[in-house]
């Protein structure tokens, strides 16, 4: 839990840019393509070549669409677009096209669930239309600047919150929350590394129980949930031992730096302040009709909040298990496929969330590059629940599976595995168990039932861990009587 | 006759019917422009080797039977569209060296219809003047009296078009820069329905006013080139998705029973003696020719122009921001860092009207006076296209002088740029409120040409062409030329 005093609360609103997942740019035909070669993916009219025009790539209006009724949201018809003015060498126009006035979603909120296992809802401002800029590269030219306008006019949607988050944990389960509608709804592939989406941080701090608000900083490139939340941490005690020192905070633009965990000023030539924004008389208001809106909205995938209820109704898993689960759409899915193969949902995801996310967490894989597939994984846990081995015998061909890559049965067949289930075969090793300790069976016997689990324990290692334990517990408790 | 006094309509039969090649039509013209344009320098680009290979292909395709429907005429166009590498500088320092490497849809409709391009022509920077005189490449002379501007900011085409130098030729239009030159060196020019003509490859100056058009010698000849520039384009989200009618069709038709509106607002304005006459002489002609005339009323047209002086210098500060030395243009010498590379560039690439604009628009932007600029001229913007949407429930056409006055001469107006301004009073209405208007000639005094203009309703320009053209049928104001030495 956050550490900063308790007598200061801190007061965040975040700006998220998403970068849609179009094939083509929100204003020209060029593609959207990762990793080419610096501006082989620009095209004249990202350039910002005298003459040319912006035409709208209608595609991202049904993203659009979609994310504003997953954030709760209205959305705008007419919505327009306006310019925001700045100098700036990876910007080639000299203005961003951008959305001011009458943004395509607008007024909307999400619930987020915290730790605790509280909800807390979070307003959401807007979520506006633009396009990115190009890069500078600075390391590779001595002297001088390169530019790459490859990414100039990829289409993003600016996700603004309301002020409504008191802490760096709120602010990473909301952003998490995001990322998870984004997923679903395949509109980006939200990955915060490659910078598909980038997170922006208001944050001002007040003494609790203050109406009014802190002067605000705005923390940028923030890559990552970790460090979201580490830059926030650190930005509100920054401020307060500021404030505390007698200091007055700066209305500024940030920079976090992740290697030293600190963040500091952007100088100010790195930023405009009028960016005398203007409606954009290249391209009409766009209308958006009832029925593209409706056609739109059939579209909708299940989302994270319905297939979490869903989970807890179908399956009967726990809320929490199930909001876990549903928070990443592949993980949900893989669910769904290994309880299909297994016919156990409760066993299906107590190995996903053990097992299974402990090897995907030690080789750093995401799940859908797992090296047991869900229905192998299915196969696995429906041997559990037959009884041909035991869980913990399970744990071991769960390695060996996800080393190997070999089948669950081809596994058990080869080692030898299968439980012992054979009453005769427990009854003789039973009987071993107990000739071979007297002295244990002497204090069992004057009344310390404690043994009884030492004996389990014994037969169990007798057998390798392949006797059926609820037959061992049986026998056991049969024998001693005697 | 000589080929050179053929109107286009003329030059087009002359070419189907065999009696001169485009190549000989073409070759005269190039010499007439080696001839006399060194002195007029309305071209900041002559196309000679292009222009006659083209007249070439036009040639071939007369012989074969397969000619396009403007095959083998030679135009210009100005150089504000972007034509495929061959320069485009816009009249600016900033893009002396600019080669496009694509071509405008203006420029590539006109070719698809067999046009020959003689040249690109000389205009004030960006399009920001009145009278050529803002040109990096030099002013622009009248061909009627060279002491004289040819006003603009199509100056080059208007001079070229008025001294023969080229059949007719492209233009564009912001506040008037087709219709002022129009009237100013005794042509007719058209500014078509705002999205009518793509912008497209025409380099911005007031997105939201701009408009091309033609300057040509005759509304006939007007129409004949319209329909070949005009159309929807897929590349401009402006582009209005309207068929093209036949512009041709009606001008033969007579306008009896047209009504044709006076704004009392313009002519109340003192008027030169000489302006009002050919003005009023030009609605005794359309009275013959049994149009009724009423007066009607624009109530909000004089705020017009400094609504126009809000908006457009507001778009521009925008628009030419990308002129950054960056990626194309002028550069300025040995840059210390990018702060330096863009002031100096932007000081140095850049004349004194362009700056002027820029801070007049940035300022209008700026926080705090958007409201009371850029915000309440966009509210008055709309006053003003409101005021033509009533009066065009009782009238089909509005007529008024182009122009305060005749032309003036150079340098008289260039260091009073409120002036200047003054000379698109009449003409800037029509782009405020997105509507068509041709000028044409009606009058000349001491030697120097007088110019009427007709506002239409939105994708009126037919009506446009035919009352023009009715007009033209029963005066001979249009066919005189300036004799050019």
């Amino acid at each position: 839990m956050t550490v900063f005093n308790e007598s200061w609360e801190a007061v965040i609103g975040l700006e998220i840019h998403v970068q849609l997942a179009t094939n083509s740019k929100l204003f020209s035909g060029a593609s959207t393509n990762f990793g080419a070669l610096p501006n082989t993916q620009a095209c004249n009219i990202d350039l910002a070549l005298p003459g040319v025009l912006p035409v709208l790539n209608e595609e991202v209006l049904k993203m659009a669409v979609k994310l504003g009724k997953a954030l709760n949201a209205n959305i705008n018809s007419p919505t327009s677009f306006a310019r925001k003015n700045y100098f700036y060498p990876d910007s080639p126009k000299g203005y961003q096209i951008s959305q001011m006035d009458k943004p395509i979603v607008e007024d909307g909120f999400l619930d987020i669930e915290l730790e605790d296992g509280t909800s807390k809802r979070i307003g959401v401002t807007r979520a506006h239309l633009e396009e990115d800029a190009g890069k500078s590269l600075h390391e590779d030219f001595e002297g001088q600047s390169g530019i790459d306008l490859n990414r100039a006019g990829t289409p993003l949607i600016e996700i603004v919150s309301e002020p409504d988050i008191n802490s760096p944990e709120e602010a990473v389960a909301y952003l998490k929350s995001i990322h998870s509608i984004i997923r679903y709804l395949e509109i980006s592939d939200g990955n915060m590394a490659e910078g598909s989406m980038r997170c922006d941080a208001n944050v001002s701090v007040r003494k609790i129980g203050s109406d009014e608000l802190g002067t605000r900083t705005e923390t940028k490139n923030v890559n990552s949930f970790r460090f979201v939340e580490k830059a926030i941490l650190y930005e509100i005690e920054r401020q307060i031992s500021e404030i505390e020192s007698g200091n007055t905070i700066t209305q500024e633009t940030r920079l976090y730096d992740s290697q030293a965990n600190t963040t500091r000023p952007m100088r100010t030539k790195e930023y405009a302040n009028d960016y005398r924004y203007f409606p954009e008389p290249d391209l009409l208001p766009v209308v958006l009709e009832d029925k593209f809106i409706k056609e739109t909205l059939e579209q909708m995938p299940e989302m994270p909040n319905e297939k979490k209820l869903r989970f807890v109704n179908e399956y009967e898993l726990s809320e929490y298990d199930s909001s876990l689960l549903a928070a990443d759409k592949d993980l949900a899915n893989f669910f769904e496929e290994v309880t299909d193969e297994s016919k156990s949902a409760k066993l299906s995801a107590n190995w996903i969330m053990g097992e299974l996310s402990a090897e995907l967490n030690k080789d750093n894989l995401h799940i859908l590059n797992s090296k047991i597939s869900a229905k192998q994984l299915g196969q696995l846990i429906k041997r559990i629940e037959d009884s041909t081995i035991s869980g913990k015998i399970a744990k071991d061909v769960f390695e060996k599976m996800w080393s190997s890559g070999d089948e669950v049965d081809a596994i058990i067949e080869k080692e030898g595995l299968q439980q012992v289930t054979d009453l005769s075969e427990i009854e003789s090793m039973v009987d071993r168990v107990i000739n071979e300790n007297p002295d244990q069976l002497k204090q069992y016997l004057s009344g310390k039932d404690r043994l009884f689990g030492f004996f389990v324990g014994q037969v169990m290692k007798e057998s390798q861990g392949k006797a059926n334990p609820a037959q061992v517990n049986e026998i056991l408790k049969e024998k001693l009587k005697e | 006759m000589k080929l050179h006094e053929l109107s286009l309509k003329e030059q087009l039969t002359g070419l189907k019917e065999g009696s001169f090649s485009s190549t000989e039509l073409t070759q005269h013209y190039l010499d007439r422009i080696s001839n006399f344009d060194k002195d007029l320098n309305s071209f900041i680009t002559v196309t000679e080797d292009s222009a006659l290979n083209q007249a070439k292909e036009s040639d071939k395709r007369y012989k074969s039977n397969k000619a396009l429907p403007l095959d083998g005429i030679p135009i210009a166009h100005k150089d504000i569209f972007c034509t495929e590498d061959i320069l485009t500088t816009c009249g600016s320092k900033m893009l002396s060296n600019f080669k496009a490497p694509y071509s405008s849809t203006v420029v590539s409709n006109l070719s698809s219809d067999g046009v020959v391009v003689l040249g690109k022509t000389n205009m004030d920077e960006f399009a920001m003047g009145s009278s050529n005189e803002t040109s990096f490449f030099g002013p622009v002379k009248n061909p009627w009296n060279k002491e004289y501007v040819p006003g603009g900011s199509s100056g080059g085409s208007a001079a070229c078009v008025s001294a023969q130098l080229a059949s007719a030729a492209t233009a564009t239009d912001t506040g008037g820069s087709i219709r002022q030159p129009a009237a100013l060196c005794g042509l007719t020019g058209i500014k078509p329905t705002y999205g009518r003509v793509s912008r497209y490859g025409m380099i911005a100056f007031a997105s939201s006013l701009d408009q091309g058009g033609v300057l040509a010698r005759s509304a006939e000849d007007s129409a004949i080139l319209l329909e070949s520039m005009s159309g929807y384009d897929p590349k401009d989200s402006t582009s209005l998705n309207e068929d093209v009618p036949n512009f041709l069709e009606n001008l033969d038709s007579p306008i009896k029973g047209m009504k044709i509106g006076m704004p009392k607002e313009f002519f109340e304005r003192d008027l030169p003696n000489h302006v009002e006459s050919s003005t009023k002489e030009a609605i005794e002609t359309y009275k013959d020719l049994g149009a009724e005339i009423c007066e009607i009323s624009l109530p909000n047209v004089d705020l017009s122009l400094p609504v126009y002086y809000i908006i457009a210098p507001a778009e521009c500060s925008a628009n030419l921001s990308r002129y950054d030395g960056v990626r194309y243009g002028y550069r300025c010498e040995n840059p210390k860092d990018i702060e330096d590379l863009y002031m100096r560039t932007r000081k140095e690439g850049f004349g004194a009207e362009v700056k002027r604009r820029i801070l007049i628009g940035t300022y209008a932007l700026s926080a705090g006076y958007y409201d009371a600029y850029y915000l309440k001229a966009q509210k008055c913007r709309r006053l003003v296209a409101n005021d033509f949407t009533e009066a065009f429930k009782s009238v089909d056409l509005i007529l008024s002088p182009t122009t305060p006055d005749t032309s003036f001469k150079a340098g008289e107006k260039s260091d009073d740029p409120i002036e200047m301004y003054l000379q698109d009073i009449f003409t800037i209405p029509a782009n405020l409120a997105g509507l068509p208007g041709i000028s044409f000639p009606c009058g000349n005094h001491e030697g120097l040409p007088l110019g009427v203009q007709l506002v239409g309703d939105s994708l009126k320009e037919a009506q446009l062409f035919q009352a023009a053209h009715q007009f033209q049928k029963v005066t001979d104001w249009h066919k005189k030329l300036p004799e050019v030495k």
